[in-house]
């Protein structure tokens, strides 16, 4: 008897299934699987970007990559260094629970633990207080004009929750105890976690009772992870994936030309360039006594020496968008005027060099990754080619990423190539204090081969702190400027940003590489 | 007997330091992890806290030791990336990998050993020439290109099987089986026909090499003219006789299948311990990389162990000590 209404239950889900209750199913594959549900536990931005779809900050990005309301209603600046939030009222957990100011207070002291590598996310808050249920106050370190952006990044927890799970701080992994929020998850955001097999699958349903509402049409996402490109679009082709991403390049017309699919393209934000060894000798050289790179004019002819529309047109083949500026165009601080990238000019390239004393040309070491961006290690043996024309004769050392920026930080490569996305607070004082600034213990990050421009460094601390706009982004435009007139960082190209999608999905493409698939539809 | 046990145990005790050693010094060679733990713009200040937080400041003696210490309670410490323990990680992805293999391993049995025989008995069929053609491209085609033709063909083209992960699969306590479920079986198809391919081709070269040769003996002969049928001749008599290496080889390339099965599990995208392996080296997640190559010694140290076992136990004259003489 228990079997017959078993059966019968199941026949009529199953009749309502196929009776065009408009069951959306969007079935996505990504090369690496999300690291793991908790958003304190990580900072990679594939899993920060997927776990938008469960979690939510107080503000997010919307598909033109504008800060708007997410949990917040609404905020104000009490004072320069205070931030008041209105919190959206009625809101609640995806486990019933009410959404209220004790989440936030929780959830920030959470990020912002010392366990927790968010809080580098997270450089300019002091504290945060509860004012009442549905307001609290960010309290700042000094002025921060871009706060805001910062905390896109930044998703709430129940409190309630992580209490109940002894989940109130980040897994610490010295402690060698997992924690309750990596593997399970409570959000508020439009999709709800039902199944999660690490590597295998991650399913999300529609949250029904989501605050906002819905632009997308789906019922149910599965998420699976599959890191071999050949193996990811022969899935997309044969009809078990709607959605993929990245689509390599070179499969790009192949996913165009076969029936039922397509790419769907975009620049990213992320800029590639090319680093400088800034100290007395170089690393790997024939010259013992000195460093040329140190000699503006040493830096321009490398510069000039490097053809970009050759690399664009076939190492790229043509997806690629050039730059001569540090940030692409979406970025505040870009400024098109600076953009222009004069066109290869070997003569003049090599006419400088010898008037830098160098006719002959000298050897440097050169380091890329090869597995980092796109065809990063092709672009660096086109970069090592064009270099050799000028008598520059580079020792390329194409690597794994996690080699090549330990040698690149550890400050023991002569010229290495680096990609900036400025990303999460999509502002060019990123560039400026982790690439540009003089290195410090706060600031210079990204820059161990030891540029140091005061100009810049005055500007970039005026920035830091500058609430007009306006005069902000002068600042920053001006300081990538005096970073383009010193050739500080060679800045090549924007890389294209490709996704391949079966006939029937609609989605576009956002130029932080995060897809938000509430905005996305299935016909 | 004991002492062989004894001396053997201590040979894999001194084996499974040695490769948790040179695991260890090969740590220093993956990256630095903290870089791909903390987001860009994280400042120095921020790493090096990270750094000394994750005792990678120690000096290296203690830190080997602190690890051998670890491994010997079979605790791996906590993944960099996933967050979670490696031994759970290990114990998650173990089942996919082991019925991936079995069933590769009984894919390549039960194809290798009819061919094996097929071509002993017609030696110069056209079916025989044929098959020694094609198992000659099994063994040189790379692995991984006869994954993604597997794929192309059954996939994309036929539309009959799917090309990645493993279906549905059910949990039996901690095991997870894919072999209850209709797409967990399916899914399990092309993966176990790559990495069991060459195991094919080994097998019935084998297997024809060995037929062979037990087909020349005397015992053969007296058996024919005692007037048995050809049936009884090459199944009941020839076919046992050659069995007995053909397992030992079976037995053996059980582990180096299991070794193998990280470029079948990558382009698969097959979530056992290979694919956990392969993602741990990208994001220089040290725990689980020694973990894995640990387990792997372990394996290959136990069935060699087991192998050795049952020569002593077949062939007395390998009894070391004479206590059998």
């Amino acid at each position: 008897m228990r079997i017959l209404t078993a059966l019968g239950t199941a026949l009529v889900v199953t009749a309502l299934g196929t009776s065009g209750l408009a069951a959306k199913t969007l079935r996505m594959a990504d090369s690496t699987d999300i690291a793991a549900m908790d958003p304190h536990s990580m900072t990679e931005s594939n899993t920060i970007g997927f776990l938008n779809h469960v979690y939510e900050g107080l503000v997010r990005y919307n598909d033109e990559l504008q800060v708007e309301p997410a949990l917040a209603a609404s905020w104000e600046f009490v004072d320069p260094t205070r931030v008041r939030f209105h919190l959206r009222e009625g809101v609640t957990f995806h486990n019933g629970n009410p959404f209220t100011a004790d989440d936030v207070v929780a959830s920030i002291n959470r990020a912002a633990d010392d366990s927790s590598p968010v809080k580098s996310n997270l450089p300019g808050v002091a504290s945060i207080e509860k004012v009442d249920d549905l307001t609290v106050d960010l309290v700042l370190k000094g002025t921060d004009p871009i706060v805001l952006n910062y905390l896109t990044n930044i998703y709430i927890l129940d409190k309630e929750w992580m209490d109940k799970h002894d989940a109130l701080l980040p897994s610490d992994i010295r402690a060698g105890k997992e924690n309750h929020a990596v593997a399970n998850s409570n959000g508020t955001g439009p999709f709800m976690l039902e199944s999660r097999q690490p590597e295998a699958k991650t399913v999300l349903v529609a949250n029904p009772n989501w605050w906002d509402t819905p632009k997308h049409n789906l019922s149910r996402i599965e998420f699976s992870p599959i890191a071999s490109d050949a193996t990811r679009i022969a899935a997309l082709l044969s009809g078990e994936l709607d959605f993929i991403t990245p689509a390599p390049l070179q499969d790009i017309e192949r996913i165009n030309g076969s029936e039922g699919t397509s790419v769907i393209e975009g620049p990213e934000l992320r800029t590639i360039m090319l680093g400088f060894n800034y100290g007395d000798t170089l690393h790997d050289s024939n010259l013992t006594d000195a460093n040329p790179l140190q000699d503006l004019r040493v830096r321009q002819a490398l510069n000039m020496a490097i053809d970009m529309d050759l690399i664009q047109k076939k190492v790229m083949r043509g997806k690629s968008r050039n730059a001569g500026l540090l940030v692409a165009p979406p970025v505040p601080g870009y400024d098109a005027a600076l953009d222009e990238r004069s066109p290869a000019d070997p003569a003049a390239a090599k006419a400088l060099l010898a008037e830098a004393g160098y006719p002959d040309g000298f050897e440097v070491g050169f380091d890329c990754p090869n597995d980092r961006y796109v065809n990063d290690e092709e672009i660096c043996q086109a970069v090592t080619a064009m270099w050799a024309r000028i008598g520059v004769k580079a020792a390329l050392n194409a690597q794994t990423k996690s080699k090549h920026f330990e040698k690149v930080l550890a400050g023991t490569s002569d010229i290495y190539m680096v990609g900036w996305a400025t990303l999460p607070m999509l502002d060019s004082y990123s560039v400026l204090s982790a690439l540009l600034h003089t290195k410090s213990d706060r600031m210079g990050a990204w820059n161990p081969g030891g540029y140091s421009n005061p100009k810049i460094d005055e500007l970039t601390d005026k920035v830091a702190v500058e609430l007009d706009q306006a005069m902000r982004t002068a600042m920053m435009s001006e300081a990538l400027g005096l970073a383009k007139d010193d050739v500080a960082i060679i800045s090549l190209h924007q890389q294209p940003l490709a996704w391949a999608v079966r006939d029937g999905v609609n989605l576009k493409v956002t130029a932080d590489n995060k897809p938000r698939l509430w905005y996305a539809t299935v016909d | 007997m004991l002492a062989f046990i004894v001396r053997r145990l201590l040979q894999a005790v001194l084996v499974m330091l040695a490769v948790a050693l040179i695991a260890f010094a090969m740590f220093r060679f993956v990256g630095d992890p903290v870089n791909s733990m903390l987001p860009e713009i994280a400042t120095t200040e921020d790493r090096q806290a990270l750094r000394a937080q994750l005792g990678l400041d120690e000096p290296i003696p203690t830190q080997f030791a602190k690890f051998i210490g670890g491994a010997v309670q079979g605790e791996f410490g906590i993944s960099y990336r996933n967050k979670r323990p490696v031994s759970d990680l290990i114990v998650e992805r173990l089942p996919a990998t082991l019925e991936l293999v079995f069933a590769a391993a009984l894919f390549a049995l039960l194809m290798g050993v009819p061919m094996g025989v097929y071509t002993a008995l017609n030696r110069h069929g056209f079916v025989s020439n044929l098959l020694q053609i094609i198992s000659l491209i099994g063994i040189s085609v790379p692995t991984f290109v006869t994954g993604i033709l597997l794929i192309l063909i059954f996939s994309v083209w036929l539309n009959w099987l799917p090309s990645f992960g493993r279906g549905e699969v059910v949990q039996l306590g901690w095991w997870s089986t894919g072999l209850l479920t209709i797409s967990g079986l399916k899914s399990l198809v092309l993966p176990s026909v790559m990495l069991g391919l060459f195991q094919v081709t080994l097998i019935m070269r084998l297997v024809r090499a060995e037929m062979l040769e037990v087909l020349r003996t005397d015992f053969i002969r007296f058996a024919r003219a005692r007037g048995l049928t050809d049936r009884a001749v090459h199944f009941g008599h020839a076919l046992r006789n050659t069995l007995m290496p053909v397992i030992t080889i079976a037995g053996l390339q059980l582990g180096s299948m299991i070794a193998f099965a990280i470029i079948t599990e990558t382009v698969f995208q097959w979530p056992g311990m290979g694919l956990l392996f392969i993602q741990a080296v990208s994001f220089a997640d040290i725990p689980v990389m020694s973990a894995y190559l640990v387990l792997v010694a372990l394996i290959f140290v136990v069935i060699n162990m087991i192998v050795d076992l049952l020569y002593f136990v077949v062939d007395p004259r390998l009894s070391v000590g004479g206590d059998r003489a």
